[in-house]
């Protein structure tokens, strides 16, 4: 059988966690073993997850390569696929294809401290190299994660919060935007930029990894750079609309860039080579 | 390299149809039809349009069909059953009369589908098909094959390219390909020897309009440039032009169900419709019809020469004829190479 390019791996959905309004996980299993093992993948790689009869839709994986045997997506029930998506239930099988695009260089980043910024629904793709990094903890100094939402209620990976907030070797950052804190709230209440000024994290030996809705990685990049960082200690990943995967169906790219082959993770040096058309 | 010419008399290419078909070759052939010239699958030899200077569509569906389906699933109480396209089932076939633009954008079209992942459904059906060329005699003030590297004679792309000899003469045949070497073993006794094989003189002229690597240099600092607004003013954003395109490839990925049972297919898509590049958030990265024009340029003339090494254009044309509100890519092209940055 000579390679379709199409064609899904059959997952079945072994774990439904519900995040926040709108927002699920899903921990799915190789329904064929033999994919299983054929199947790898790093840090920052996306894959289009579909549901028979609906479509395909694209993102990232949001659990680490370090964790064997299984991926995990994340999503916001926003479009046609995903809302049958958010309609399947554990045991359901949905199709996936992946994975596809580039990494963080995490191998690279041996020996550095870690900067994580995070808004919304952004998380996911971060989260994936969280984790990776707290499964090597030992290759890295000190691993900052900042993270906001909306509201308390929008901020997913509740659970995982507490367990970071409790490490003693991570430190972790909430906050909420100004009126989206709950009276019980103890995490900071504005938005991201702000709390990462005032945080003001060091840059001396540091990698930042900030994702999240376009205007807050605006305004943050140029808070990072009055802490010290440089473009090229800045990643960011890109999300635009994409079909297939893999440069052929012609719509992600950014100029001569394709997001799905070139990217989705970017330096803060390289977007600033990008024309404006993302 | 040493091209095999031979002389196929004019009468003895409806005999050549006729072996082939009686040898259970399929041919797709242009045809008219409500005033329309495709390429469709030819009962006779009669029935083929000659004249044309272009067909209305590209040979293109062929190698890429308009709606292809990649996958068939079904769902039953047992599970989930998903089958691939079945490659075995992709029918040989000869495309007839394909004018030299065409052939060549089989190529063009070729390395969208094949760099780093390799389409395989498309490089089967391609592996599937023989390409008879014709070389152009007349041409319109569409044409500009010239102007990005083509010419009316041009052999690339073609398995064998046939070249009237005058108006109402024979042929000179290239026989440029394994392909087409196995056309003539089926019928070699008309592909005669050639005394003649200078064919220059019976090509339609198309005088060079433009230089493309000039545009190409200069659209490295065009993005920001106001003309793409001053071109695209009219433009509807209907698409006509991508899919009459021999090297549009853009596509989308759709699922059909009915019931339990569907397939997934891939069809045509246009970078010039407003839904191309929404996200789901509503943020369009190309939001305004002169991003997308802009898009559609760039990606032909610089991002292609750039990441694939050639161009996403042949010059046949067609977008030009085909648009409704008469936009005209050969004189865009030329103001971009005119007007000052």
């Amino acid at each position: 059988m000579i390679d379709n390019l199409y064609m899904p791996y059959l997952m079945r959905i072994e774990r439904i966690t519900y995040e926040a309004p709108g927002v699920k996980t899903f921990m799915l299993k190789f329904v064929n073993d033999a994919d299983q093992e054929k199947f790898s993948y790093k840090a920052g790689q996306f894959g289009e997850y579909s549901v028979y009869g609906v479509g395909e839709s694209t993102f990232c994986i949001a659990s680490p390569p370090t964790r064997k045997g299984y991926i995990e997506c994340t999503f916001r029930q926003t479009g046609k696929v995903t809302n049958a998506l958010s309609g399947c239930e554990e045991g359901s099988i949905i199709g996936f294809r992946g994975p596809y695009g580039n990494v963080f260089p995490i191998d690279e980043w041996k020996g550095k401290s870690l900067l994580f910024i995070a808004g919304g629904i952004a998380l996911p793709p971060m989260r994936c190299v969280i984790w990776n990094a707290l499964d090597l903890r030992e290759n890295f100094k000190d691993i900052t994660i900042i993270y906001g939402a909306r509201t308390v209620k929008d901020l997913v990976y509740k659970e995982e919060l507490k367990d970071w907030e409790l490490r003693k070797d991570v430190r972790l950052v909430t906050t909420v935007d100004p009126g989206g804190e709950s009276p019980d709230w103890k995490g900071e209440v504005g938005f991201v930029p702000t709390i990462v000024e005032k945080i003001a994290p060091s840059s001396k030996d540091t990698i930042a990894i900030v994702c999240g809705p376009p205007v807050m990685i605006k305004y943050t990049f140029p808070v990072l750079a009055k802490l010290g960082f440089t473009d090229e200690m800045i990643y960011t990943t890109l999300e635009n609309r994409m079909k297939c995967g893999f440069g052929k169906c012609g719509r992600c790219n950014v100029g001569k860039v394709y997001v799905c082959k070139d990217g989705p993770v970017f330096t803060a040096a390289q977007l600033k080579e990008l024309p404006d058309e993302y | 390299m040493n091209i095999d010419k031979r002389l196929v008399r004019k009468d003895s290419l409806e005999k050549l149809f006729d072996i082939l078909k009686q040898n259970s070759k399929k041919i797709y052939a242009p045809s008219e039809k409500n005033g329309k010239i495709t390429f469709r699958d030819a009962e006779n030899f009669k029935g083929i349009s000659t004249g044309y200077i272009q067909t209305t569509q590209s040979s293109k569906d062929i190698t890429f069909p308009r709606a292809e389906k990649i996958l068939d699933y079904s769902k039953s109480k047992e599970g989930m059953s998903v089958k691939g396209i079945d490659l075995k089932e992709i029918p040989e076939i000869i495309l007839w009369g394909v004018r030299p633009c065409d052939a060549n954008g089989i190529g063009e079209l070729s390395s969208i589908f094949n760099w780093d992942y390799k389409d395989e459904i498309y490089n089967n059906r391609l592996s599937k098909v023989t390409v008879f060329g014709f070389s152009c005699n007349k041409s319109d003030e569409y044409c500009f094959c010239t102007s990005v590297g083509g010419n009316p004679g041009n052999t690339l792309g073609s398995d064998i390219l046939f070249t009237r000899m005058g108006d109402d003469g024979d042929y000179l045949a290239e026989i440029l390909t394994e392909k087409g070497n196995v056309i003539v073993s089926i019928a070699p006794q008309l592909f005669e020897k050639s005394e003649n094989s200078e064919k220059e003189k019976y090509l339609a002229e198309v005088p060079v309009r433009f230089n493309h690597e000039e545009i190409k240099n200069k659209l490295d600092k065009f993005f920001e440039s106001k003309e793409w607004i001053e071109q695209s003013l009219r433009c509807l954003g209907c698409g006509a032009c991508a899919y009459v395109c021999p090297t549009c490839a853009c596509f989308d990925i759709q699922d059909e169900a009915h019931g339990k049972k569907g397939s997934r297919v891939r069809c045509w898509d246009s970078c010039g419709f407003s839904h191309f590049t929404i996200h789901t958030s509503g943020h369009n990265p190309r939001d305004a019809q002169s991003q997308r024009w802009r898009q559609r340029i760039m990606h032909k003339f610089s991002y292609m020469p750039e990441r694939l090494s050639v161009y996403g254009c042949t010059g046949c044309g067609r977008c030009s004829r085909a648009c409704p509100v008469d936009m005209n890519i050969l004189e865009n092209l030329i103001s971009i190479q005119e007007v000052t940055i």
